[in-house]
């Protein structure tokens, strides 16, 4: 385990980069979607004198680009109904985002699943009781969605209670629920169609979502919603992240987690009975997760967590409702996905704190940099050990303005000798020591320059002080030194760095002792 | 001396912990057999058993994170609920995600939520408090560490950094002393010491047997029932170390060995 130095300068670029990734993605959206195709570029003189370029055949199968006024018209939110949608959906998003950290986090990813699968039968039997009661008002939208909530409920105080009370584990009772409730709406799915009036076509949207359809009083069902999904989890902020946590701890200090633990999966049943009109009760789940998912690849705070998720919820269900009104043919809910997805992808391999990329560059430098010190290390040894030699063969030193050690020189096949590195990696180390100017060559041999001596010096030094350390204190040595990056004066008391030079003197009596780079004060 | 037997029904009413019979199952077997035990006040006490013994039940069940079977527990002569606050409970290292977006402050701040009340946030006061308890335990360098950057040792002190937080006057702690580093026993040990010093009482599972005499002052033995409890020069002997942990003989007798050579410590 190498530990992460932690960095206030560093969090600070961290965010930056969190900025500037989120505004390369909300600029140039417009020019994103305007240029595809050599079209686009046509497209604005066109636009001077036609405002509506559809004039296209209704037969025509490719994608009708939109002219760039419509673009600018959808991002700026300048129709009523596109600016009701995207309102809605963002604040959806934002809604879902925030939730969506918490089951994650709470490792209960699926639970949305659960909710909107099991709205199904909810939302049939709704119709079914309305329409008998009132014949041909079935489809009226409260009542379904209440049904939906009831039905969702329901879904998970079963998933619940079947892993708390039996020996199923919470995954396979994830299954369990999901698939028989909906199987349910299925079923009565099939009754509601036999129906005079039961026209599947308008519960249908409740599977794929219909965003478009939205009208003011949906938005603001959303609205108020999203709401209230923030404020409770704003206020609750603490005692949420207690229960994703340590569920144990805060019940043996008293938190009603149980009922925490409802409350917060009233929120999920929300979010998710609400999301099932715009995005479809399949893709829902998507909307908890994902913003969720992908934030953690860039904070390892829990707070940050939730503020990025929200943003990239609301952000990616903004795009997505953009796209769908730009082109009629998307469904909004398969956008919107499809945009949280890049955002994960995007995440996934750029993310600053375990993004891939990050990782596997912190990874090459590491290893980088133990090769450089390994190098020098050796290169030093195997010069301190002749130098030993030649000064017991009592040969006059020539006296150099010079380091002494940068007079003698290494071959590959010695260094090759000492350790057990393969000739390229070698070879490698060696070139990009070169290049580093600690290296330099001289008819075929190597030599040290003068920087190359002075850093071999304080690497071999360095390295020698900790390998006593470690022998003579091994009951206290800190865990998470990193012995190559970290000089033993950064770490460790003056007088102790001073005892430890006296051992390795004792230990390496003719090779004497590096001087330290530092003044030992 | 005092074995269970001996005082059945004769609770002091106001020890930190008193068990009275209880019994504990999972799933129909029975793990611990009438347990009847009052922790003295004010001492370190170590919990010792052989592996499945029930020393992290014997814990659990006391507050009730395992339901029990039969019996009662008192806290201070109160039930738990009405006293979780005096109670620190510092549970197994993994038990948690460690990979949970949260650093070691804010681990600790949590012992310092029932004082914060419901709905506020953490504010600057609280987190300075906090981050006196990581010092107190040698981990403010740490502090801002997302924990999962911790070795074993550090964990566990940030465990025992957020119990500290808590100011409880009874610590349970299940192995604490499992897979941490000489620094990090050496700052627990300390911190036991602290906490008596300040008359707090402290029941500890422990697994390693040659530091019971060193660390702790009273003892009990635990293989599913109660062998013996008691000061540990007193119960911690050959015969009641044989009594709990049965056939595996061998380590033990070096043990006790030793222990019989040097008057007590090993």
């Amino acid at each position: 385990m190498t530990p992460l130095p932690h960095h206030p300068v560093q969090n600070l670029g961290r965010t930056a980069v969190i900025a500037a990734v989120a505004i390369l993605f909300t600029i140039p959206l417009p020019g994103v979607a305007a240029a595809p195709g050599t079209h686009s570029h046509r497209q604005p003189s066109a636009d001077a004198t036609d405002p509506t370029p559809s004039g296209t055949s209704i037969a025509d199968a490719r994608l009708r680009w939109p002219g760039w006024d419509k673009v600018v018209d959808t991002l700026l939110m300048r129709k009523y109904n596109t600016r009701i949608v995207l309102l809605g959906t963002m604040l959806l998003g934002i809604g879902a985002g925030t939730v969506g950290t918490f089951m994650l986090l709470r490792k209960r990813s699926l639970i949305g699943d659960v909710v909107s699968h099991a709205s199904l039968p909810g939302i049939a039997i709704a119709f079914l009781y309305v329409e008998i009661a009132h014949p041909g008002s079935g489809r009226s939208l409260p009542s379904l969605l209440i049904g939906a909530l009831i039905a969702g409920l329901i879904g998970v105080l079963c998933t619940l209670a079947i892993s708390r009370f039996s020996r199923i584990k919470e995954d396979a009772a994830l299954a369990i629920v999901l698939s028989v409730f909906f199987g349910l709406g299925i079923a009565l799915f099939t009754i509601v169609q036999k129906l005079p009036t039961g026209q599947i076509a308008g519960l249908q949207q409740f599977i794929y979502g219909q965003t478009a359809s939205m009208t003011a009083n949906d938005v603001r069902l959303i609205g108020v919603a999203s709401v209230v999904v923030l404020l409770v989890c704003g206020t609750l902020f603490k005692e949420f992240a207690l229960l994703c946590f340590d569920e144990q701890f805060g019940r043996s200090q008293g938190w009603p987690t149980s009922r925490l633990d409802l409350a917060l999966m009233g929120l999920v049943v929300c979010v998710a009975i609400i999301g099932l009109q715009s995005v479809g009760l399949l893709l829902v789940v998507a909307m908890l997760i994902i913003p969720a998912a992908a934030a953690r690849f860039w904070t390892e705070r829990l707070g940050a967590m939730t503020i990025i998720a929200a943003g990239i919820g609301g952000l990616s269900a903004w795009i997505g409702g953009a796209i769908s009104s730009l082109f009629a043919r998307f469904s909004a809910g398969a956008v919107i996905v499809l945009a949280g997805a890049t955002f994960f992808l995007i995440s996934l391999t750029l993310g600053s704190r375990r993004g891939l990329i990050p990782q596997l560059i912190d990874h090459l430098a590491t290893s980088h940099r133990v090769g450089r010190h390994d190098l020098m290390r050796c290169i030093y040894e195997l010069l301190e050990s002749r130098a030993v030699r030649e000064s017991n063969a009592d040969t006059p030193t020539v006296p150099t303005t010079t380091d002494p050690l940068c007079d003698l020189s290494v071959s590959v096949d010695e260094l090759l000798a000492a350790r057990s590195w393969s000739l390229t990696r070698l070879q490698r180390l060696m070139r990009r020591s070169h290049h580093a100017g600690l290296l330099h060559t001289m008819s075929g041999k190597w030599h040290l320059t003068d920087d190359g001596a002075r850093f071999a010096r304080m690497v071999a030094r360095n390295h020698r002080l900790w390998e006593t350390f470690l022998i003579l204190h091994a009951d206290i040595a800190p865990s998470h030194v990193d012995r190559d990056a970290d000089l033993i004066e950064h770490i460790l008391e003056a007088d102790l760095v001073e005892e430890l030079q006296h051992a390795v003197q004792a230990r390496y009596p003719q090779m004497g002792m590096p001087p330290s780079p530092h003044p030992l004060s | 001396m005092s074995s269970s037997t001996d005082r059945v029904a004769q609770h002091p009413p106001s020890a930190p912990l008193a068990i009275h019979d209880m019994t504990v199952a999972y799933h129909r077997r029975p793990v611990l057999w009438d347990i009847d035990y009052d922790a003295p006040p004010g001492q370190l006490t170590a919990i010792v058993g052989p592996n499945g013994s029930g020393k992290t039940t014997l814990i659990k069940a006391a507050v009730e994170l395992v339901p029990r079977a039969s019996g009662d527990v008192r806290f201070f002569g109160s039930r738990y609920d009405d006293v979780r606050h005096r109670i620190g409970y510092v549970p197994q290292r993994g038990s948690v995600d460690w990979d949970f977006p949260v650093s070691a402050l804010d681990v600790v701040a949590m012992g310092l939520y029932h004082r914060i009340g419901w709905f506020r946030p953490v504010t600057r006061k609280y987190k300075n408090e906090a981050m006196g308890y990581l010092e107190r335990v040698g981990m403010a360098d740490y502090a801002g560490r997302q924990i999962s950057q911790l070795s074993g040792g550090q964990q566990q002190r940030v465990f025992l950094a957020r119990a500290l937080a808590q100011q409880a006057d009874l610590y349970l702690m299940d192995e604490p002393f499992v897979g941490v580093d000489a620094a990090t026993e050496r700052a627990i040990v300390t911190i036991l010491q602290d906490l008596r010093a300040s008359g707090k009482t402290a029941l500890v599972v422990h697994h390693d047997l040659q530091t019971v005499p060193e660390y702790f002052d009273h003892v009990l033995l635990l293989n599913m029932r109660l062998v013996a409890t008691g000061p540990v020069s007193d119960v911690f002997t050959p015969d009641n170390l044989r009594a709990t942990y049965g056939g595996k003989l061998a380590l033990l007798d070096q043990v006790g060995h030793r222990m019989t050579l040097n008057r007590g410590t090993p």
